[in-house]
C-alpha cells in the first residue's frame, strides 16, 4: 500500500505526468467546449434581458465567472508555490508558473468586461472603487510574478523567489481587498454565495453557473496545456545544455 | 546575538554616511518629485491645499523604493553576504536588521523633510501632526516590505526596476490608510475616525514586521544556492 504522500509523489514524476495529462487534455477540451457552448447559448439566447440593465446583463456571464476565476487561480498558483516551496516538487512549480498568465488573462477580462458594463450602466469607463482597485492591483501582483519568472533565465533558480512572492501576494490580496474596500465602494456586494441564498433569478443564475463551470473547466484543460510545453520546454533545455557542454 | 544585529547596524548606518548615496539621495528626489507634481497640476494653492497628503505619501513613496536596490545586491556583489549568512545570526534576523538600517537610513530623512515639503504645498497646520504621525507609522512597513522586493530580485538583472514593480502594489494598503488618516483631518472628522485609519496603519506595518523578514530570507537564501 503506498501512502498519501508517496501517492502524490508519484504524479510528481514528469513523466508520469506527461502520460497521464497527455489522456486527460483531449476528452477535458471536449466536455470543456460543450459545457461553454451550452452556456453561452443560455447567455446569450435563452436568458431574458434584465427589467433594469436590458441587454447589458449578458456582459455578466462573462464578467462574473472571469473575476471568479481570477482569485481561484491566484489560489491555485499559491497552494502549487507552497508544494513547490516545502516539497520541491518540480510539477508543482511547473503548475505555478503556468497558471500565471492565465489568471493575468481572466483578471484582465474581468476588468475590461466590467468597464464596457459600467459605461452604460454607471456612465463612466472607470471609477476607483474599492472592488475594481483591488482588483486592477491583483492583475499588477501577476504581472510582477510574471515579470520575476520572465527575467530569471534558469526555471530551477526561479522557483523559490516566484514561490515566496506568490505566497506573500496570497497574504497581501485580502489585506489589499480590505483596506481598499474600506476606502471607498460603489461594486455592488457579493449577489450569488450568501448566506441567504442567492439574490439573482434562477433564469440568470442558469447561465451564469453553466459559464462558470465552463471557465473553470477551460482553465485546467489550458493548465494542463501550458504544464505540458513547460515540461517539454526544459527538457529541450536540458537537452541543448548537455549538447553544449558535449 | 544582541552585539551582531547593532554591529550589523552600525555597519550599515556608517556605509549610509560614508559611502553616500542613501538617505540623502532619497530625500533630495522626495523634494524634486513633490516640486515637480506642484508645477504640473499648478498653483492653485486651495487645490495644492486639499491633495497634499496625497502627492507627499506617493513622493515618499517612490523615495524610498529608489534606495531598495541597493539594500541586499551591495552585499551579495562584495560577498559580504555570504559571510553574514555564515555567521551566527539567522537570515531572518539579518534581513529584518537591514530593513531597519533602511528605515533609518531612508525613512527617518524623510519623515523629517516631510514637514518643509508641507509648507510648500500650503498643507494647513492642523493636518501636520496627524500626516506626520502616519508617515511615522507607516515609512517603516515601507522598509519592510520592501526588503522582500529587493531579496526576490538580488541576483536579478535589472533588478532595481522589477522590485519597485513586485513591491507597489503590497505598498497600496499603507498608501491608503496613511492617506486617510490625514484626509480625515482635512475634512474636519472627529479624531476617533481618523485613530481609525491609523490603528489600520500599525496593523499593516506590524504585519509587514513579521512577513518581510521571513520571505526576504527565503529569497536570499535561493540567492545564495
Amino acid at each position: 500500500m503506498l501512502t498519501a504522500s508517496q501517492r502524490l509523489q508519484a504524479f510528481a514524476n514528469p513523466t508520469r505526468f506527461m502520460a497521464l495529462s497527455g489522456r486527460l487534455v483531449a476528452p477535458l477540451g471536449v466536455l470543456t467546449a460543450v459545457v461553454m457552448a451550452a452556456g453561452l447559448y443560455f447567455a446569450l439566447f435563452a436568458s431574458p434581458p434584465d427589467y433594469q440593465q436590458g441587454e447589458t446583463v449578458r456582459i455578466m456571464y462573462i464578467h462574473v465567472p472571469s473575476a471568479w476565476l481570477s482569485l481561484f487561480v491566484y489560489s491555485v498558483m499559491a497552494v502549487s508555490s507552497g508544494v513547490a516551496l516545502v516539497f520541491r516538487h518540480p510539477i508543482a512549480d511547473v503548475c505555478a508558473k503556468a497558471a500565471a498568465p492565465i489568471g493575468a488573462a481572466f483578471t484582465f477580462l474581468a476588468l475590461v468586461t466590467g468597464s464596457l458594463w459600467g459605461e452604460p450602466m454607471w456612465g463612466t469607463w472607470w471609477v476607483w472603487d474599492a472592488r475594481l482597485t483591488s482588483v486592477l492591483i491583483l492583475f499588477f501582483i501577476y504581472l510582477g510574478y510574471m515579470a520575476l519568472r520572465a527575467t530569471i533565465d534558469d526555471p530551477h533558480a526561479a522557483t523559490r523567489p516566484a514561490a515566496v512572492l506568490a505566497l506573500v501576494g496570497f497574504v497581501n490580496v485580502p489585506i489589499i481587498h480590505y483596506s481598499v474596500n474600506w476606502w471607498n465602494t460603489l461594486h455592488q456586494p457579493a449577489s450569488v454565495f450568501r448566506m441567504d441564498g442567492p439574490t439573482v433569478a434562477s433564469s440568470m443564475l442558469v447561465p451564469l453557473m453553466t459559464l462558470a463551470i465552463g471557465f473553470t473547466l477551460f482553465f485546467f484543460v489550458m493548465l494542463l496545456v501550458r504544464m505540458r510545453a513547460e515540461v517539454l520546454r526544459r527538457r529541450v533545455r536540458a537537452m541543448s545544455l548537455r549538447r553544449a557542454e558535449g | 546575538m544582541g552585539r551582531a544585529i547593532a554591529a550589523l547596524i552600525a555597519r550599515d548606518l556608517r556605509l549610509a554616511v560614508r559611502a553616500g548615496g542613501g538617505g540623502g539621495m532619497a530625500v533630495f528626489f522626495f523634494l524634486i518629485t513633490v516640486s515637480v507634481v506642484a508645477v504640473g497640476v499648478g498653483p492653485n494653492l486651495s487645490l495644492l491645499a486639499q491633495i497634499a497628503p496625497g502627492i507627499l505619501w506617493v513622493a515618499l513613496l517612490l523615495s524610498s523604493l529608489l534606495t531598495l536596490e541597493r539594500l541586499f545586491q551591495a552585499d551579495l556583489e562584495d560577498g559580504t553576504l555570504d559571510l553574514l549568512a555564515m555567521g551566527p545570526l539567522p537570515l531572518e534576523v539579518i534581513a529584518a536588521a537591514k530593513a531597519f538600517s533602511h528605515w533609518l537610513t531612508t525613512g527617518l530623512p524623510l519623515l523629517v523633510a516631510a514637514p518643509l515639503l508641507g509648507l510648500l504645498l500650503n498643507l494647513p497646520v492642523n493636518v501636520f501632526p496627524p500626516l506626520i504621525l502616519s508617515m511615522a507609522i507607516g515609512t517603516p512597513a515601507l522598509s519592510f516590505l520592501g526588503a522582500i522586493g529587493a531579496a526576490l530580485t538580488v541576483g536579478v538583472r535589472r533588478g532595481g526596476l522589477l522590485a519597485s514593480l513586485l513591491v507597489v502594489p503590497f505598498y497600496v494598503p499603507v498608501l491608503i490608510f496613511g492617506v486617510g488618516a490625514a484626509d480625515e483631518a482635512i475634512s474636519g472628522a472627529p479624531p476617533g475616525v481618523m485613530m481609525q485609519a491609523l490603528s489600520f496603519l500599525g496593523a499593516v506595518t506590524l504585519a509587514s514586521l513579521v512577513i518581510g523578514p521571513v520571505a526576504a530570507a527565503a529569497g536570499l537564501r535561493a540567492a545564495l544556492k
